[in-house]
């Protein structure tokens, strides 16, 4: 068991939408990032997504891909997100889910990464270019070492890939709620709803919708049939302008939202 | 492990919402790839459109100038659009519109998979947008232009380094919001299964004319062929035809560009790559110490790609195909001799392949026969080339 289970659970008992806020390890900086965490933490957040930047990351719209740009401009590493990590666990028990690409956990090493991680303090991770068909390999390192390799459906995803992703998912199951990269868009949560009432027939792994959050109506929606949601471009394009207080306050008032609301 | 394989190389690694649309092509291209009546409606572009089969042309001139083996060009460079490029164009448009599709979408680097993917939306009068990195916009305003006249949108990609392979990137991203209605066409033997057999499938007809035509011109033997590689469609087309045939030596030529150091050169698997994933598949990629892509480097804007297609990969590990590298000075001088010996000014990318010849010819035999994929013409290098002379225009 993770600190992913017992945030579930715990949220759970006191029948709670789960918020999981999306950084950029070291975006502003490194200290930013630290500081971002507290700020998180403090606003309201359960869990933390800590963003491993790539070079090239197909998932991610305008706002990550530059904030990667930016954290790779300013040294930051596989190893030294790893590093970040440690300092995080320091003050926190929040969950930490590392979130990147499989070009760089390839070339540290699969199972090297999934040991230092979990060592460093992380409970699992998100890596958008693995689908299903891709993670057999990967997923069994991570089971080993009771790491979680979260999975994803979407609106395309077809009834046999989603029962196969419902039967093997753990920790929790990242609900795409668009056919699109991230950033703060439009969408109409109730097709994502509909997805997620499916995985709900079939697990009890919690679910959590992501991708185009950038308001608390936004989150409230989303949140509908799901356990969690996750915010990201929204939180990381006010750190990227310096606007740290308003980053605070935006994840406050998801925060307060979900709570009025559920 | 997925289906798409090649060795251990290849595979799907895309976001999740990418998956039902690569099921979909998959299960298209299944249907279709022996269907006589799609194979004819190919071949029929092919024939009276694009101008295939492509000549191959005893170069009798550049062989007397090695005074060695025979030396034979595999003229890709009198397609339609100038390069190999139409043929998998052609053929991914007709599959696109047996789809259902109405809109087709490409990333280009200097312009010439984008003209190409242009000329077949124009062709069948369907919807077309090329994603092209701002700084390659800049380089190659020629084929910006000719993509704009052939009635498609360019869309300048800003992201990374603004190059080909952020265009790539953002081609991916554009489609996975646009499934329903878009078919991409991916310009090389690259990206995620299925694309790499069927970019090989549509090019590796320069292979099988190859076979048919050397029956004729010299009796069916072939000791050596050379193909330059980028992403590699040219030389998988060319070499997947001889795979088994071990007496036929098959060599890709890659970019050496300016140096040795990390981004001067784009020698995937004849250099410093390292086996990894870029754009959905896993192969030889240009990374650095912490697996982050390196740009690659070369003059020929067609093969500075960081990455190369996944079955490369497999022969290289295989011992099927040898992959070397030229410089940009020695493609140069290869750009010149041709076009002074033979009349025929290659593009860029092939001046690769024949700046080989350099260090090959003085190795072989008389009886040999030599057999080069001159995959594309070089009017679209000229302004660049007369730069790197130092020619005012």
């Amino acid at each position: 068991m993770t600190r992913i289970e017992k945030k579930f659970a715990a949220l759970k008992d006191a029948k709670k939408k789960g918020l999981v806020i999306y950084l950029m390890a070291g975006v502003p900086d490194k200290k930013g990032t630290i500081e971002a965490v507290k700020i998180a933490e403090r606003a309201g957040a359960d869990f933390v997504e800590i963003g491993l930047p790539f070079s090239d990351p197909l998932a991610d719209g305008p706002v990550i891909q530059a904030a990667g740009i930016r954290a790779l401009k300013g040294g930051m590493t596989l190893a030294g997100v790893l590093e970040l990590v440690k300092e995080i666990r320091k003050f926190t028990e929040i969950p930490l889910i590392g979130m990147g690409y499989i070009n760089n956990v390839l070339h540290y090493g699969a199972e090297k990464f999934v040991a230092d991680a979990k060592a460093a303090g992380l409970d699992g991770a998100i890596l958008p270019d693995v689908p299903h068909e891709e993670s057999a390999d990967l997923r069994e390192i991570c089971n080993k070492q009771d790491f979680r390799l979260i999975e994803f459906v979407t609106p395309g995803t077809t009834p046999d890939r989603l029962a196969q992703t419902c039967e093997s998912a753990n920790g929790f199951i990242y609900a795409v709620s668009v056919n699109g990269v991230t950033g703060e868009k439009k969408i109409d949560y109730s097709i994502i709803g509909k997805v997620a009432r499916k995985v709900r027939e079939q697990t009890e792994t919690p679910i959590a919708v992501g991708f185009g959050i950038g308001s608390a109506e936004a989150a409230v929606d989303a949140a509908k049939d799901a356990d969690a949601v996750i915010v990201g471009s929204a939180v990381v394009r006010r750190l990227m302008d310096g606007k740290t207080q308003e980053a605070e306050e935006f994840v406050a008032s998801l925060r307060r939202a979900l709570d009025a609301s559920y | 492990m997925t289906t798409g394989r090649f060795g251990k190389y290849g595979g799907q690694f895309v976001p999740e919402i990418v998956m039902p649309v690569l099921t979909e092509l998959q299960a298209a291209y299944e249907k279709y790839k022996d269907d006589e009546d799609f194979k004819a409606e190919v071949r029929g572009y092919l024939e009276r459109y694009a101008g295939r089969p492509t000549m191959l042309y005893y170069a009798k001139r550049l062989t007397e100038h090695y005074g060695k083996a025979k030396i034979y060009l595999k003229r890709e460079d009198l397609l339609h659009t100038g390069a190999h490029k139409i043929t998998n164009a052609l053929g991914q448009a007709v599959l696109a519109k047996r789809m259902g599709k109405k809109r087709v979408i490409a990333e280009t680097g200097a312009g010439q998979h984008g003209v190409a993917t242009a000329t077949a939306a124009a062709l069948f009068g369907m919807e077309c947008h090329v994603f092209m990195g701002t700084t390659d916009i800049e380089r190659q305003k020629l084929n910006v232009f000719r993509m704009k006249l052939l009635g498609a949108q360019v869309i300048p990609v800003s992201s990374g380094t603004g190059t080909l392979k952020d265009a790539t990137s953002e081609a991916i991203r554009y489609w996975a919001a646009h499934i329903e209605d878009t078919h991409y066409i991916i310009g090389s033997a690259v990206g995620p299964h299925p694309y790499p057999t069927i970019v090989r499938d549509f090019q590796s007809c320069i292979g099988s004319e190859i076979r048919a035509q050397a029956k004729k011109e010299t009796g069916g033997r072939i000791d050596y062929l050379l193909a330059c590689v980028g992403g590699g469609s040219n030389s998988i087309g060319t070499f997947y035809e001889f795979r088994d045939d071990k007496a036929v030596k098959k060599i890709g030529i890659e970019a050496g560009g300016r140096g040795e150091a990390e981004g001067d050169n784009a020698k995937t698997l004849s250099g410093t790559g390292k086996p990894g994933v870029l754009h959905g598949a896993y192969s030889y990629v240009l990374q650095d110490s912490d697996g982050q892509i390196v740009e690659a480097y070369s003059l020929s804007a067609g093969l500075d790609y960081p990455g190369v297609g996944p079955e490369h990969s497999y022969f290289k590990d295989a011992g099927i195909v040898e992959y070397v590298s030229v410089t940009d000075a020695e493609a140069l001088d290869a750009f010149r001799r041709l076009s002074e010996i033979e009349g025929i000014i290659p593009a860029l990318e092939s001046a690769h392949a024949l700046a080989y010849l350099e260090k090959l010819m003085p190795k072989t035999k008389k009886d040999e026969v030599v057999v080069l994929c001159l995959s594309g013409r070089g009017d679209k290098d000229v302004q660049m080339v007369a730069k790197a002379l130092g020619e005012e225009l």
